[in-house]
């Protein structure tokens, strides 16, 4: 009796630390939502991350390709950065053109604040061009990270057969693969944004620069910023998803050829309180003179551990969430706003209309992905003067007739 | 199957009397944790000294108060018999509820408090009654309790959190009192001792007695006039309003993020375990269930502070917890010595 008791326990104890395991680590599961929850993930499509020979998540040739694209101008007005593109190789579209207007957009999920504010800027852009009568009908389906629930919209949007255009933005790469070539298939203008799909298949696929470009961004800020020998943090939000990975492998890249020592490259899950957690114990352990993160959501519980132990500010990586650039120009600190920029959500809907007008699109729209830095910071927190801490900065929607009140009460 | 934690026996010299009162604390198998703590505290300091200073310290009870809230909110539960796997969500639920309530207004902050208490109530009663008047086992119940927690805030909020937390809000978890031996002495801390002394006080009335019968024999503590679903509800309530607070300190501590409260329920029930308390009830003490949760705390910061990879922790952490419980399964089981003493034969399982 007493030792089945022991075994009992030790058996109990055995299974919820599995569970507990299972929470705190990145089961596969669990990784197209973590994912997300870095507000905004990369969108690396055309190759699978795997096929490298520098690393499992580095491939030297985009990384090249991305960090060169930053440099180049842009096509097109500054004043709609949702239009311009980098490098434009235009097709022709005239095979779509039609009258018909039924706009079907699948979404991979609306669960983190960046997506929050992408999905608001993209229905206010829905609405401007259903007054102007380009679009008719806007169907949406919310996939909530799933990704068969994804593949079974796709196919009913497919099935239904009046869409007129479909637009998706993918939950992961390559499980959404097979459903963007049947939507192909069905003869339909298929237009994919933010992360990519193994196809070129669609008649455009929209995205920023990508992930490598964000995570250079930051480390090079903190290279130029810090002097030899000054220690860095490295905050991610958990490893194993290549969008993410590919942030950190451009930063790692950058801090090898520079002097800095890397303290360490911590998982957070994105959790604010293990980020102040975090920071707060590697202060108790000696300085920390910068903070490099993938994703800027809980930037500020990390700049707060520095504040709480009573330590100089360090040289900051963050994003351009609000309550990051509030946070920095209260502070005055060094810090740097890597941007995925959230406007591309207005482009695929501009793109929707510009096919089904027989107008050329870029087939690979590539948007400008440009960082806020201490320039130009204070310009953009008073434009969002009246937004919500968890909005983000580059959002694009300030033209669009619901602003700001669209944005103010989600 | 008899409450090892009863009955003092009468007239002994105080030298016995103070050996008895340690027993009685920390004993029943709770040996366990109070010896890894210490181990661990001892671990630490000799990979950081400075750890040892007493702001360090503060600053890590400050971070380890919600956890340790949670785990005597959780252990009203388990020592009835029961689970309650909702207080993950419902801390997560409560911190966004609490942001989109107060949306960055100090003047609104004691008011949504006061509502967010009132929610807590509400949960644990749910939990507790479907669990013990509709007899729908506490696993299940609470673990609905949590999808449902978890998607109503996703519906409300369309899916991330809004607004913001009040610099009034944010006191409790993150201010304190400036000091100057420990720099600031958090009212976190003060809160938890408040709380620790309330848990204890509950634990010796005869409220405690009853809900640690009610989980060592349901049927018994029935027959002896015990009612048992309400002993039981009101454990769920306790648990609920626990993580009430526990939400209030970690919203407090680090602000609104999405990912607040994820994975905590098993974390809470894990330092509950470890602290030596028998899942399926009526064992255990509520202070060693808080040692277990200060335990699981100290060894985050162990592996931290040991620059270990973040992808082996979890296992460490899973070893090492499987020891520990598997160790003060099996001191438990052996004849206890403090109880060796004349007076009546200690009645064991």
């Amino acid at each position: 009796m007493r030792t089945t008791r022991a075994l009992l326990a030790a058996a109990a104890a055995a299974a919820l630390m599995l569970a507990a395991c299972t929470t705190d680590e990145p089961a596969d599961t669990t990784a197209p939502e973590e994912t997300e929850a870095a507000g905004d993930p990369g969108a690396e499509g055309e190759e699978p991350e795997e096929e490298t020979a520098d690393g499992e998540f580095f491939v030297r040739a985009d990384y090249d390709r991305q960090l060169a694209q930053r440099d180049i101008a842009p096509e097109g007005d500054p004043a709609t950065p949702w239009l311009q593109a980098i490098e434009p190789e235009y097709v022709d579209t005239a095979e779509f053109a039609q009258d018909g207007n039924t706009l079907c957009f699948s979404n991979a999920s609306v669960s983190n604040p960046w997506r929050v504010t992408g999905w608001i800027t993209m229905q206010q852009q829905v609405e401007v061009l259903q007054q102007q009568g380009l679009i008719g009908e806007f169907r949406v389906s919310d996939a909530a990270d799933d990704d068969n629930k994804q593949i079974s919209d796709i196919q009913a949007f497919i099935d239904a057969g009046d869409c007129n255009a479909i637009i998706i933005s993918p939950s992961t790469t390559a499980t959404l693969t097979p459903a963007v070539e049947a939507a192909c298939a069905s003869g339909v203008p298929v237009i994919v944004f933010d992360r990519g799909v193994n196809t070129d298949c669609m008649v455009t696929f929209i995205h920023p620069i990508g992930g490598y470009a964000y995570g250079a961004d930051g480390a090079e800020f903190l290279v130029e910023n810090l002097e030899p020998g000054d220690k860095v943090l490295a905050l991610r939000i958990l490893p194993g998803v290549d969008v993410l990975e590919n942030r950190w492998a451009a930063a790692q890249e950058i801090f090898a050829d520079s002097e800095l020592e890397i303290l360490g490259d911590e998982f957070t899950g994105g959790d604010g309180a293990e980020i102040k957690n975090l920071v707060t114990q590697y202060l108790q352990r000696g300085d920390v003179d910068g903070i490099w993160m993938d994703a800027g959501d809980g930037a500020v519980a990390a700049i707060e551990a520095f504040e709480d132990s009573g330590k100089d500010y360090p040289v900051m990586v963050g994003e351009d969430e609000l309550s990051f650039l509030r946070k920095w120009q209260e502070t005055g600190m060094t810090a740097v706003a890597p941007v995925y920029s959230n406007f591309q959500w207005r482009t695929p809907i501009l793109a929707a209309t510009m096919i089904w007008a027989g107008e050329q699109v870029p087939s690979e729209w590539v948007l400008p992905q440009d960082e806020i830095t201490e320039a130009d910071r204070d310009d953009f927190l008073e434009r969002n003067a009246d937004m919500p801490s968890l909005h983000y900065a580059k959002f694009g929607g300030e033209d669009l007739p619901g602003f700001p009140s669209a944005w103010q009460d989600r | 199957m008899t409450v090892t934690t009863q009955q003092p026996p009468p007239q002994r010299g105080t030298g016995a009397r103070a050996a008895d009162l340690l027993a009685r604390v920390f004993g029943g198998g709770s040996a366990t944790v109070f010896a890894l703590l210490i181990v661990v505290f001892a671990a630490i300091f000799i990979v950081n000294p400075s750890f040892a200073e007493p702001p360090s310290l503060m600053a890590f009870l400050k971070q380890a108060a919600p956890l340790m809230i949670l785990a005597i909110g959780q252990y009203f539960v388990i020592v009835s018999g029961e689970f309650d796997l909702s207080v993950g969500s419902l801390v997560g639920a409560q911190v966004v509820i609490a942001a989109a309530l107060i949306d960055g207004e100090d003047g609104r902050t004691v008011p949504v408090i006061l509502l967010m208490v009132g929610f807590g109530i509400l949960v644990g009663l749910v939990n507790g009654l479907i669990t013990t008047l509709l007899k729908v086992q506490s696993f299940i119940t609470t673990l609905g309790m949590m999808l449902v927690l978890y998607g109503a805030i996703r519906l409300w909020t369309g899916g991330a959190p809004t607004g913001a937390l009040s610099e009034a809000f944010r006191q409790p978890g993150r201010g304190g009192i400036d000091m100057s031996v420990v720099r600031q002495l958090p009212y976190a801390l003060l809160i938890l001792i408040g709380i620790i002394v309330i848990a204890v006080a509950v634990m010796r009335s005869s409220y405690g007695r009853t809900l640690m019968a009610t989980g060592d024999n349901e049927r018994a503590a029935g027959f002896s006039g015990v009612r048992v679903w309400r002993v039981r509800t009101l454990a769920f309530v306790i648990s609920s309003v626990a993580a009430t607070l526990a939400a209030i300190l970690i919203g407090g501590y680090a602000g609104v993020t999405a990912q607040v409260g994820q994975g905590l329920e098993f974390t809470a029930i894990t330092a509950v375990v470890l602290g030596g308390v028998v899942l399926g009830g009526g064992r255990g003490s509520v202070v060693a269930a808080m040692a277990g949760a200060l335990t699981l705390e100290a060894l985050f910061v162990l592996f931290n502070q040991l620059s270990m990879p973040s992808t082996i922790r979890p296992a460490v952490q899973g070893v090492i917890i499987i020891a520990a419980v598997a160790y003060a399964a099996r001191e438990r089981a052996r004849p206890r010595h403090h109880q060796e003493v004349p007076t009546q034969p200690a009645t064991q399982s």
